[in-house]
């Protein structure tokens, strides 16, 4: 082997382990909580959007408007850079946190109301002719069923998630991306460096994929085939 | 049981039902024929208030509700009722994601806050009843249309309901599956069970109803004994649609 291999060979093993740490530490925590805030605020943005209360699902149709028309970069950089001017203070971690789970919760509200729309009327019917509330229809009958249909899109999203944490490096979070520019500074070899984080976003997503595949066979058994 | 006088059904401008006076007596069976699109369903399913009546008043147990001005009735009142009411859709309507025992408890336990151990006592007894009882386990999709809808009969008869309305059980069914789901349905009527039909099964309706209605364009045409209605109509609109029927 050549001087020049065994010297890459090096920098990729000394790299792995700050790379993944840098995974493990923020990308995956950022991406998690976010997907679970953002799914609470999905559900309760789809349950506003369908609602009657004509003023309730105006603001939820405002709010998605809002967040699919701009950029999430803008959107983060808003939340950081922008709020202070208004005493508005956050620090990087929560700030992205916040960022992502406004993001995720719009694209995601939109899966939750094409899922509930998804389940028909008479679902609904056989819930209330045994005098079940809305509530409770919506909560045993319609939602189980509904996550069975959101499932595989709400998996894509959160696929995609893990990959858009890359941008909180815009606001100083040390996530793994960013920890590739430090890498590549230190050494000069962006083409490994670069190349070694997207095998390792690479991994994640598979497992991911994985998980999605095995939650969609569980709920396979009462679907006809 | 239930009395209804002059309802009215509107859906926008369409006028659906256009004064309907009806009275079902305790332990008898309605049945209600007429062609499509004369708001036979509508009339069901005012009697459980899935529709909200545009006009009328409607007494059912021991409520009296007045649709007058299109009032709406008070939530607690419409669940009441409506626990008090059994329906049985056409499209069976199970839930699919629930096993045959779960879903004949999901009324007793959820809504009645029923025992989990006494709802499934309760639920197996009914599955026996119907012949289910060793289908308790399988889900919806895995039972032929006949069972999914003596499973539709089950869940509904668990609530213990005042009053069972059938919206056409048997018109989805490939014929030879019929007479499975109108067995239980005369079983039940014979058990003194208050029952409202929409049926084209006009042997059914000539030998259990007490009572049969004809509908036409929204309001009652004709109705007396299943003799007077199905043997001897006096309305021009009946003779044509029971000809038709016999046609088939
Ligand atoms: N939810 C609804 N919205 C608007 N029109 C309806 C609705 N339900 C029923 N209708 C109309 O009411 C009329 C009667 O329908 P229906 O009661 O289903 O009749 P039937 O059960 O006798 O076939 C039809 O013209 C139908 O189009
Ligand atoms: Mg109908």
């Amino acid at each position: 082997m050549s001087d020049q291999t065994i010297r890459l060979w090096d920098i990729f093993i000394d790299s792995f382990l700050p790379l993944l740490k840098a995974g493990v530490l923020y990308t995956i925590p950022l991406s998690l909580i976010s997907f679970v805030l953002g799914c609470i605020v999905a559900l309760l943005t789809a349950l506003a959007r369908l609602s009657e209360n004509k003023i309730l699902s105006s603001v939820a149709r405002f709010y998605v408007w809002l967040i699919r028309g701009t950029p999430l970069l803008v959107q983060l950089y808003i939340i950081f850079y922008g709020l202070p001017r208004v005493g508005l203070i956050i620090d990087p971690f929560p700030a992205a946190i916040i960022g992502f789970t406004l993001n995720v919760g719009a694209y995601n509200s939109e899966i939750v109301r094409a899922a509930i729309l998804s389940i028909s009327k008479g679902q609904w019917e056989a819930g209330f002719s045994l005098g079940m509330t809305k509530l409770q229809t919506l909560r045993r009958i319609v939602l189980p069923q509904a996550t069975r249909v959101a499932v595989p899109p709400l998996s894509n999203s959160f696929i995609s998630l893990v990959k858009d944490t890359s941008l909180a490096f815009a606001i100083t979070v040390t996530e793994m991306f960013q920890k590739a520019n430090q890498l590549t500074a230190y050494y000069y070899e962006p083409l490994l460096l670069y190349s070694e984080a997207a095998l390792i976003y690479l991994i994640f997503s598979t497992v991911l994929s994985q998980l999605q595949a095995k939650l969609e066979r569980r709920f396979d058994r009462f679907t006809a085939r | 049981m239930l009395q209804m006088t002059k309802l009215k059904k509107s859906f926008g401008n369409n006028e659906v039902l256009k004064g309907v006076n009806l009275k079902i007596e305790a332990g008898s069976v309605l049945v209600i024929i007429g062609p499509s699109g004369s708001g036979k369903t509508t009339l069901l399913r005012c009697m459980n208030l899935l529709e909200q009546p545009t006009e009328g008043t409607l007494q059912l147990l021991h409520y009296t509700l007045d649709f007058t001005g299109n009032k709406k009735p008070d939530k607690q009142t419409v669940l009441d009722i409506r626990k008090n009411t059994g329906m049985v859709f056409q499209s069976y309507n199970l839930f699919p994601h629930r096993t045959v025992l779960e879903n004949i408890m999901e009324g007793p336990v959820i809504v009645q806050k029923k025992r989990v151990a006494e709802a499934k006592a309760r639920a197996q007894q009914l599955l026996a009843k119907v012949g289910l009882a060793d289908k308790a386990d399988a889900y919806p999709h895995q039972l032929s249309g006949g069972q999914q809808q003596r499973v539709g009969i089950a869940r509904a008869v668990a609530m213990e309901p005042k009053l069972l309305l059938f919206d056409e059980p048997t018109s989805a069914l490939d014929p030879e599956l019929v007479g499975e789901v109108l067995k239980v349905m005369r079983e039940l009527a014979s058990e003194g069970m208050t029952m409202a039909v929409v049926t084209h099964e006009m042997k059914f309706a000539y030998e259990v109803a007490d009572k049969v209605i004809f509908m036409d364009n929204g309001v009652v045409v004709e109705e007396g004994t299943p003799q007077q209605v199905l043997q001897n109509p006096t309305n021009e609109r009946t003779k044509a649609f029971l000809s038709r029927i016999e046609e088939q």
